[in-house]
């Protein structure tokens, strides 16, 4: 347990500066008008674009952009909610939770299809499906598996050549990585015998996509599990080496939500950039690295529902006997 | 003459204010019981759910080598969605302590048991339809209650029933509209037959006072039926005082000229001049009540015959011609001329024996009030309406009373000198007005009387 922590402190160098965020950025400094604080867990590079084509529609608004993993924009916002104006996680559930728990700002006539808002108050931008990522030096001569059961049976085909070197989310510090994991448990039982064969070759966790992106880029990995989409999209970019499979068996699509916290003390300027983030942000993948909203089932794909059934897995109970049966498939 | 009746109410307001009236309350108890029951039924919708998903979370409890553990379904949460996306909260508490969930959504007050016990509250400022039950869970040596409390907002159902309430809102409105507008229709209706009644009335000639023949409705009948009844008798009692009238004039005339020569005859053979006045007198006064007697029955033969007016063909140039020829004899005795002047023809439809008498009393007129010496003018015109001028020299018509001439028995206040029974005019105008024509008195200029029989 010790040791997982060092790694991912390892792998985070930016924790432990300035206030533990692993990045900070101000948009439009020096503005006279408000500054919003969005706290997030996309990463700058993807969301950048955003901000800066909402401060130069609205120049008098900065904005001062933070990102930190799903966990702790949960744990930060239930804090302090007053510290931060827009909240963006792709943690579905927490959001909902947190909507639920009455931290957003109801905010009306947002225009944005039903099925990508809940209660007026959380605003889905993003479809983004979970992936595999394969390193492909590792599969030469071998076809690379479209499946979960295809990746278990390489997987145990060639134990050797795997141990060590497979990567998923450890659910447990991830809230992104726990909502694939229980979204993955409720499809099907591959799941777990895919943790299980995972675990048996000593899998590695991490906290985060963008690191494990990194493991596998430069060969430390050679297979990661549930890897977000658009990150792999934008990491592989000119790395010939790996290779973005999406699962052919089901998938798990996930939505990218945004709220107003209902104590932020710039509710019309936060509104605006939520209406800017949702809705009026320039709707191509050319102008955006940011998937845009996709109606779920139109490829047989299963985008997880907005609705109080998140809130499941959220509870104390249901979560001690969900982490104790991956600990048990996992940590071996 | 008429007195306008003592009004107190209308009907039309009446009927239209109770049936509208009706309509209204019928309309918002509609509305009403529609709403209620919608909110029953929509309540019942939520709380079905609310205790299918407490039940599946109940189920799901099991106690595991002593250890109590509720493994959620997902389909227990997944089952609240509505489309308002209604916030949920829940709560679990093993022998009444806070186990999982929102510690502030208590439960039920009260004993639990096997039952569903529902509520309506407030949690996080939001109203909330919470229900609660619990179950009994007996493990080896150890029995433990698990108690679980879930709780919805009510922003889906609050839609729903301002949906429905809308709904029902126009209902009700469209409901009542209709009803006001038949209502409306329904009052004029009814009245319409009163007013049809009362224009069949209203437009009667003054003398038609037969029975009312069209039909009217049932409830209407008894009221027509003593209108008639009444008009009968009004009726029955006319002709017998015209009758007795006619009768007693009839009776009257015969002994008075009898008396009238024994007078004449006995004025011949007395001699003292005294005497010879009073007889003259007497014959006089003879004369003047063999008159009226003549025009009462004149009178009552012309109400008889404006009553079943017979109209023919007749010139009244020829009868005008006839009757001053037969009134020259007259005229001469009195020393008057008749000059009849006017077209040359003048064709008319209509009774000439009632238009004779009309105009020979009105040459009698002209005659009994001009002076000596002087012309009684007769002259006729076609146009604008066949009519007949009598005019005369005399001293005319008293202005102020000119209007009140043409009843029966009134005379004018300069006519005491002269023989008159005061029925002379209200024959000409009771011919004109059976005639659908009118009597027109009017004073000349130079002096002395004009009448018109305009026809």
């Amino acid at each position: 347990m010790r040791y997982l922590i060092a790694l991912v402190l390892l792998f985070c160098p930016l924790v432990g500066w300035a206030d533990d965020w692993e990045d900070r950025l101000v948009f439009n400094e020096g503005a006279e008008g408000p500054r919003l604080r969005v706290i997030s867990s996309t990463d700058t590079v993807l969301f950048a674009p955003v901000i800066e084509g909402f401060v130069a529609e609205n120049p008098l608004i900065s904005v001062e952009y933070l990102v930190s993993g799903t966990a702790d924009i949960n744990r930060r916002v239930r804090e302090t909610p007053e510290a931060f104006d827009v909240i963006i996680s792709s943690a579905m559930d927490l959001q909902l939770k947190l909507a639920n728990d009455g931290f957003a700002l109801p905010i009306d006539d947002v225009p944005v299809p039903s099925w990508a808002q809940w209660h007026h108050s959380l605003f889905a931008f993003t479809s983004e499906p979970a992936t595999i990522v394969i390193n492909r030096t590792a599969f030469e001569g071998q076809p690379v598996p479209q499946t979960r059961q295809g990746l278990i049976e390489a997987l145990r085909k060639r134990p050797e050549a795997f141990r060590g070197k497979v990567g998923t989310y450890d659910v447990r510090q991830s809230g992104l990585g726990y909502l694939f994991a229980t979204q993955d448990a409720r499809a099907s039982e591959t799941y777990w015998r895919l943790m299980e064969v995972m675990g048996s070759l000593d899998v590695q966790l991490y906290c985060c996509s963008g690191d494990m992106i990194n493991d596998l880029a430069d060969g430390t990995i050679l297979v990661a599990y549930n890897v977000l989409g658009s990150y792999a999209a934008v990491r592989t970019e000119g790395k010939d080496a790996l290779e973005v499979v999406l699962p052919t068996d089901f998938q798990t699509i996930m939505m990218r939500t945004a709220m107003v916290s209902r104590a932020t003390s710039e509710p019309k300027a936060a509104e605006m950039l939520l209406r800017y983030i949702v809705a009026e942000r320039p709707a191509t993948e050319d102008t955006s690295p940011l998937p845009l909203l996709q109606s779920g089932g139109a490829n047989g794909r299963e985008t997880i529902g907005l609705n109080p059934a998140l809130l499941t897995f959220l509870d104390g109970l249901k979560r001690t006997k969900f982490l104790s049966a991956w600990e048990d498939a996992v940590i071996q | 003459m008429t007195t306008s009746p003592t009004v107190s109410g209308s009907l039309r307001n009446r009927l239209v204010l109770t049936l509208i009236g009706g309509a209204a309350v019928l309309a918002i108890l509609l509305f009403l019981t529609v709403r209620s029951y919608a909110a029953k039924v929509a309540q019942q919708g939520q709380d079905d759910i609310l205790g299918a998903s407490v039940t599946s979370i109940l189920d799901a409890a099991a106690l595991r080598d002593g250890q109590l553990e509720v493994d959620i379904p997902y389909a227990a949460f997944s089952m609240l969605s509505t489309p308002s996306d209604d916030r949920v909260f829940y709560a679990i508490y093993q022998d009444g302590a806070f186990l999982s969930g929102y510690e502030d959504l208590g439960l039920a007050a009260g004993p639990v048991g096997g039952r569903l016990a529902f509520e309506t509250g407030e949690v996080r400022g939001e109203r909330v339809r919470q229900v609660s039950a619990g179950r009994t869970l007996v493990g080896l040596g150890r029995q433990t209650e698990i108690e679980v409390a879930l709780g919805q907002t009510q922003d889906a159902l609050s839609d729903t029933l301002d949906q429905i309430s809308r709904n029902a809102a126009y209902l009700g409105i469209g409901f009542f509209l209709l009803t006001a507008a038949l209502s409306f229709w329904v009052t004029s209706t009814t009245i319409g037959q009163l007013n049809k009644l009362t224009n069949s009335v209203t437009r009667r000639g003054p003398q038609d006072l037969s029975p009312f023949k069209k039909p009217v409705p049932k409830e209407m009948a008894p009221l027509v039926m003593s209108l008639n009844s009444l008009m009968g008798r009004l009726d029955q009692s006319l002709s017998q005082s015209e009758d007795f009238i006619a009768e007693a004039a009839h009776r009257v005339r015969t002994p008075l000229a009898t008396v009238r020569s024994y007078a004449e005859t006995t004025l011949h053979r007395v001699e003292r001049e005294e005497n010879r006045e009073a007889l003259k007198a007497m014959v006089r006064a003879i004369d003047e009540s063999s008159r009226a007697a003549g025009q009462l029955l004149d009178h009552a033969m012309i109400t008889f015959r404006a009553d079943h007016l017979e109209r023919e063909e007749i010139d009244l140039v020829i009868l005008c011609r006839d009757l001053v020829q037969r009134l020259i004899p007259i005229a001469e005795m009195k020393e008057l001329t008749l000059s009849l002047t006017g077209e040359p023809s003048v064709p008319y439809s209509g009774d000439p024996i009632l238009i004779q008498n009309a105009v020979r009393n009105l040459i009698d007129n002209a005659m009994k009030y001009a002076p000596s010496d002087s012309k009684v003018e007769i002259s006729l015109l076609m146009h604008p309406t066949p009519q007949i001028q009598v005019r005369d020299a005399g001293p005319g018509f008293p202005p102020d009373e000119i209007d009140t001439l043409t009843r029966r028995f009134e005379r004018g206040q300069n006519a005491a000198g002269t023989i008159g029974s005061g029925l002379g005019l209200t024959i000409a105008q009771d011919v004109a007005t059976a005639h659908g024509g009118s009597l027109i008195l009017r004073n000349r200029k130079k002096g002395g009387a004009c009448v018109t029989l305009s026809l």
